[in-house]
This record gives C-alpha cells, sequence and structure tokens, in this order.
C-alpha cells in the first residue's frame, strides 16, 4: 500500500517533470503551430478544473483568428478519427496528462 | 325702287319644298293642292349595322359569340370600325371574318335599335359602342432567363484517428526528454524537439537518398566490364585478328608486309582537333593516352587529353580538357600514373591518373616560368637525387626547360638556351642581343643520362649535355625545314633518326656529321618512330596520309610497306607510335581519329 503511494507520488513527480506542451502530430505552417500552442496552453491552466471551458476559449480565438468552424477535444482518455481540412491540425500533449486535439473542418 | 322693302320671315319650313304640289284626288275627282307637305330636310343620314336581336342574323351571332371564348369585347367594336368603311387591317382573322359579315348584316338591316344588354346567360360581353376604341396591345421584350450555378472545390480535408491514453502520454514524454538528454549530450544546437515528432515520412525519405547513391557507385565496375564485354563481342573479328592473324600472304610478298586496320578510336569532342601526341603507358600496354591540339596558328581552341584502351575502342577511359591545346605528353615510367602535357600557350601540367578530377594535379603558370611559345615535346626524367621527379621540355621560345616537382610544386630551372649561331645582333644601345632558334624536339639517351639532342625549326640538330647550358657539344645540318621529330635507336646506341618536314627522313651515328641514310619519302613527314622489338625497324608517317615501314636489315634504301591509313584525301597523319608489347601501331591523324594497324609477319622480324 505504501509502495503504491509512493510510486504514485512518483509518477505524479514524473508527470510535472513532462508538463511541457509536447506536440505529437502537426501539419500546420509553423508560425499557425505555435500560436495554437500557446493558445492551448493558456486555455489549459486558466481552466485547469474544467475542460469544456478551456476548450470553449480555444475554439472561439481560433474561429476569431483562423475562421470557421474549429473544433476542440481536450481529455486525459480518448479516441478519434476525424476528418480535417490540410494544414489545420494539432494534437499535442499538456500537464502530464492531458491531451488536446484541435482541427478545422467547415 | 331700292328703297323698296322686303319682308322675309324666318320660319321652321324647308325652303326647298314645293309649295305647290297638287295631287289628284278621286274623291273629288279633281285636282287638289296638298297642304301640309312634310317639311323635314335630312342634312345627314348614315347607315348603321346593328341588327335586331331577335331577327336572324342577331341570333345567329348571339350563338356564335357565346361558343368563342374570352375577349370578345373587340369583336363588335371592330366589327362597328369595320362598318365605318374604313378597314386597315388591324383586325385579328377571326374578328375580320365577323366583321365582313357584320357588315353585310349592316347593309341588309336599317335598323338603329341599340343592342340590349345581353342575356345574363352569355357570359359577360363588353358593351359595344359606336365610338371607335381599338385595342391594342404591347409587351418589352425581356432578356430570357438562364440559370447558373457554380459550386467552389470543398477545401482539401484528411482524415487523422488517434487514441489518447494516461500511458501513451507517459510514454511520448519519456521519449522526449530521452532525446532532449542525447541531443545535450551532442551539443547541437539545433531545436530539432519539435519537429522530430512530425512527419516521421521525412525521415524515410532521407534514408533512401544514400541507397540511390551507392548504387550507382557499385553498379559503377560492373557497368565498365560489361561495356568492355560488348566491344569485345561487337569488334570481335578485330579482336581475333589482333591476337592471331598473321597476314599469311607474307610469305609470298617477298620482302613487302602490310598494316593490317584494326580499332579505330574516335571520340565526338574532338572531331575537330588534330591529335598532337600520343603515348603508351609504360605500365599497362593497352593504356595509350593521345593529346589534342591544333597545328594551326589562327586557329587556336580546347585541348583535350584522352587516354584509351585497347580493351574498349568505343569510349575512351578518361578524358581531361584543358583550355589551350595540348603539343605534347608523356608518362612517367617510375609512376605511370603521371603524365606530363605541354601546351600551345606555353604551360606545362602534370595529370595525375589516380585523381578523379578532370584539372591537372600540377600547372606552371606565368609566374613559375612558363613557356612564352608552344612547347612542342616534354620528357620525363629519372627522379633527382632527392627523389622528385623532373621533366624536361623544349618550346618555340629557344629555351630547354627543366621541370621539378618539388613539395606540390612545379620548379623551373632553364637547362639551356638554343641561341643561334652567327646571328647575335645589335640592338638599342649597343646591347648585344642573341635570337634564340626554336627548339621542336627533343630526345634523351637511353643510357648516358646527360646527352640529349634538339632538334630545331631551322632544320639543325643540337647535341647537348645537361652539364653545359650555354654550349652545345655539336651541331647538325640536318634538314632544310624543321626538324619534326628525333628519337635515338633503343638498341643501337650510336645511331638516331630525325624527320623533318622537307620529306626526308635521316638516319645518323651521332658521332658523324653526314646522315647514313637519306630517305625521301615525298611527302612531309610528320613523326618517325623505331619499333620496340628491333633495332633496324622503323616506321614513318606523312601528310599524306601514308605510314611507311622500313627494315634497315631486309632493305636498306625501300620502305617495306608502304601503307595508306588515313580516312580520306584530306586527313593528314600526325603521329605514330608503336605499342612496346604488341605487333601494332597507333596513327593519329588531323581530325581527331586514332587508328591502329597490325603489322604483318614480315615487318616483324627480329633480329638474330
Amino acid at each position: 500500500m505504501e509502495e503504491t503511494e509512493e510510486d504514485k507520488k512518483d509518477e505524479a513527480d514524473y508527470k510535472r517533470l513532462h508538463s511541457f506542451p509536447l506536440i505529437r502530430h502537426s501539419d500546420m505552417p509553423e508560425e499557425m503551430r505555435i500560436e495554437t500552442m500557446e493558445l492551448c496552453v493558456t486555455a489549459c491552466e486558466k481552466y485547469a478544473t474544467n475542460n469544456e471551458s478551456a476548450a470553449k476559449m480555444i475554439k472561439e480565438t481560433m474561429d476569431k483568428k483562423f475562421g470557421s468552424s474549429w473544433h476542440v477535444v481536450i481529455g486525459e482518455g480518448f479516441g478519434f478519427e476525424i476528418t480535417h481540412e490540410v494544414k489545420n491540425l494539432l494534437y499535442m500533449f499538456f500537464g502530464g496528462s492531458l491531451a488536446v486535439c484541435v482541427w478545422k473542418c467547415s | 325702287e331700292l328703297k323698296q322693302e322686303f319682308t322675309r320671315a324666318l320660319t321652321a319650313d324647308n325652303p326647298h319644298t314645293p309649295q305647290n304640289i297638287v295631287r289628284y284626288s278621286f274623291k273629288e275627282k279633281g285636282y287638289k293642292i296638298v297642304d301640309d307637305m312634310d317639311q323635314t330636310a335630312i342634312h345627314l343620314s348614315l347607315n348603321g349595322n346593328l341588327i335586331p336581336k331577335d331577327s336572324d342574323e342577331g341570333r345567329r351571332q348571339s350563338i356564335r359569340s357565346t361558343t368563342e371564348a374570352g375577349s370578345h369585347c373587340c369583336v363588335f367594336l371592330q366589327a362597328a370600325g369595320e362598318g365605318e368603311g374604313e378597314a386597315e387591317g388591324e383586325a385579328e382573322e377571326a374578328a375580320a371574318g365577323e366583321a365582313d359579315e357584320a357588315a353585310e348584316a349592316a347593309e341588309a338591316a336599317e335598323a338603329a335599335e341599340a343592342e340590349e344588354p345581353p342575356p345574363p346567360k352569355a357570359p359577360e360581353k363588353k358593351l359595344a359602342n359606336q365610338f371607335n376604341f381599338i385595342e391594342r396591345a404591347a409587351m418589352t421584350h425581356h432578356n430570357t432567363l438562364r440559370e447558373s450555378a457554380c459550386q467552389t472545390e470543398p477545401t482539401p480535408s484528411l482524415n487523422f484517428s488517434a487514441n489518447v491514453n494516461q500511458w501513451d502520454i507517459y510514454d511520448s514524454y519519456v521519449e522526449e526528454l530521452e532525446k532532449i538528454e542525447k541531443s545535450k549530450e551532442k551539443e547541437k544546437s539545433k531545436p530539432q524537439t519539435v519537429k522530430r515528432e512530425e512527419k516521421r515520412s521525412r525521415r524515410r525519405f532521407s534514408h533512401v537518398e544514400p541507397q540511390h547513391g551507392d548504387f550507382i557507385t557499385k553498379i559503377a565496375k560492373a557497368a565498365k566490364i560489361a561495356e568492355r564485354m560488348v566491344n569485345l563481342n561487337t569488334f570481335d573479328d578485330i579482336a581475333q585478328d589482333f591476337k592471331y592473324f598473321d597476314d599469311a600472304s607474307d610469305e609470298f610478298r617477298g620482302q613487302q608486309g602490310t598494316l593490317l586496320p584494326l580499332w579505330k578510336f574516335q571520340y565526338d569532342k574532338t572531331k575537330k582537333l588534330a591529335v598532337t601526341a600520343i603515348s603508351w603507358n609504360p605500365k599497362y600496354s593497352d593504356l595509350f593516352a593521345v593529346g589534342y591540339g591544333s597545328y594551326d596558328f589562327m586557329k587556336q581552341g580546347q585541348g583535350m587529353l584522352l587516354l584509351y584502351t585497347l580493351k574498349n575502342p568505343s569510349f575512351p577511359e578518361y578524358i581531361f580538357s584543358s583550355e589551350s591545346g595540348i603539343m605534347c605528353l608523356d608518362f612517367n615510367s617510375e609512376h605511370p600514373n603521371l603524365m606530363a602535357v605541354g601546351f600551345y600557350d606555353g604551360n606545362v601540367a602534370i595529370y595525375n591518373l589516380k585523381k578523379a578530377t578532370s584539372q591537372p594535379s600540377y600547372k606552371s603558370s606565368v609566374k613559375s616560368g612558363k613557356h612564352t611559345e608552344p612547347v612542342w615535346q616534354v620528357k620525363w626524367q629519372k627522379d633527382d637525387m632527392d627523389n622528385n621527379s623532373n621533366f624536361f621540355s623544349v618550346s618555340s621560345d629557344g629555351r630547354i626547360v627543366s621541370w621539378t616537382l618539388v613539395k606540390n610544386e612545379l620548379v623551373h630551372m632553364d637547362v639551356i638556351k638554343l641561341s643561334a649561331e652567327g646571328t647575335t645582333m645589335q640592338g638599342p644601345g649597343g646591347l648585344q642581343l642573341q635570337t634564340l632558334g626554336c627548339g621542336i624536339s627533343f630526345d634523351f639517351h637511353k643510357k648516358i643520362d646527360y646527352l640529349f639532342l634538339v632538334g630545331t625549326e631551322d632544320g639543325k640538330i643540337y647535341k647537348c649535355s645537361k652539364c653545359y647550358s650555354s654550349q652545345f657539344l655539336d651541331v647538325f645540318e640536318a634538314h632544310h625545314m624543321a626538324v619534326d621529330t628525333i628519337s635515338w635507336n633503343p638498341f643501337h646506341l650510336k645511331v638516331f633518326i630525325s624527320c623533318s618536314s622537307d620529306w626526308t627522313v635521316k638516319i645518323w651515328d651521332h658521332t658523324v656529321k653526314t646522315p647514313m641514310f637519306v630517305y625521301d619519302l615525298s611527302s612531309a613527314v610528320g613523326d618517325v618512330a623505331w619499333s620496340p622489338y628491333s633495332s633496324t625497324v622503323f616506321a614513318a608517317v606523312t601528310i599524306d596520309g601514308k605510314a611507311h615501314v622500313f627494315d634497315l636489315n631486309v632493305n636498306k634504301y625501300e620502305a617495306l610497306c608502304t601503307q595508306l591509313v588515313a580516312t580520306s584525301k584530306k586527313n593528314k597523319v600526325t603521329h605514330v607510335q608503336f605499342n612496346p608489347a604488341y605487333p601494332i601501331i597507333v596513327v593519329g591523324d588531323e581530325r581527331g581519329q586514332i587508328i591502329s594497324l597490325k603489322l604483318s609477319p614480315n615487318l616483324r622480324k627480329m633480329p638474330k
């Protein structure tokens, strides 16, 4: 029991170490990618407890900046299959346990 | 009488009615004056065309009008118009027919009764009136409508799928950290962390390319062997001749021999250039080098240096090109990969065959003392005491220069200046100028190291020594024109041969001032060469395209073989060389072609 608790703490520590934003897959142009990544990081930090609000913030900002219509999914465990417009997809990890998928499809 | 007054009274009576009309009255049996006359005067009478509704014609018309559809209002009105008698053709045809009938009915009838309003059963009709209304309709032309539709192409889209799991996230973070650590260890400053996650397909691309490069180099050697095999097959009969054919008819020819043509070597880029030098490689007896340039003073262009091998007659093994025409070349006997080359612009260069570049390894320049005139001949010497290779060059500027390859540089040293005897001129200011003779060819003695011969443009041959730089050992008044080639006999140490544009070939003993043998070949002699297998056999080529082979042992006065080797009459043959190993000679001509010929047995007799 104690060991598992310690393990969990270690894991938590590891995740904190790994909390930098890590882009897993993206086909956006460089500038767009960086902007979007920073937006996602800001949103997730702001609404750390509420994924829906974070996603809402990201989606609305993306719509304003890059046109309609964007879709955002934030979560810790899900599978997905999406159709996205070419050069408008970002799939990244953040905060050690969050995954964010942002794509555009009208 | 003018004042008489007449009274006239206006009455309603018609003044034109007669007042005294008498009629016979049967009652009184006499004429009686009629009193009341009709006073009406008709001023205007018009025939109307109204027909009583109940009459036949009226009924007929009303029936017809009820069966017709729609706008009958026009019909009656137009009928009224027609009845006026002014048909102007504006009526529709149906109405026109009716109008005619109405006109007829009007002529027949006299009634002026107004039509009663139509019975309520009949559809509503417009009341006809006596005014002349004509309905006329018009409609503006409007453009036809056309449907047009368009749809933009949908933006390109791709599908993407993934699974998000906690362990996946964890793993990728761990990987990422490892990569960062590695890159920090290697001290690379490239920020590749972001880019590495993307586009793994890019990595695949970079792997493909080096394989592609290796592929070409691996196949190069195999391709070369294959090329040689193909050539061997193509030129199979020539190869057979080369090896085995011995002209049997030589027995019947007495002493005469023949030259059997074998391969022809040519290359597109040298078609305009003349062969200026041929030399066999001392180590590989099938490899020979050919220098290309131009003898024409006006037409100086590029030069090329090609190395051919007998194993591949269709394409040269090595190709070097140079800015200036190549005039002479020589292989180094100790280092058979080095070739010394002399250019038309006076430079000399050394090419190294082991290096893959097409540029010479070492080249002289104006600073390093190049000749001011074309370099006509170069010859390697033995390595000097410091084991540096060195060679000599002779040029029209009258200098014989020794070049030494010292630590990657060519260092020159003037060995001798060819001063023309008896031609010291008085220059300005009392200076005595020496005009220099122009050296065209030279040859070094095989055994006696310091001894060499130089042939000049005015036909003299100087015997010189390397030790003495200003004086000659001896002078031979050899020819009337430039001495093109001089060559020591490889076996007979005192004998040398010289050929010239004055149509003669002369054989000398260097101790004797006059030639031992003189051959007049009826055309300017381009080149002469001793054979490597016999001390008495030599070959000469003349400008008219003939090759002459002599064997002094057999016939001292005549050639054993005189054969036309040039391909066309206009082609001048410039050089000839014997192959040190095989019984063939190689002849070069003005068009850049090299022809190899096999010597028939009569020409190959070895001395006993």
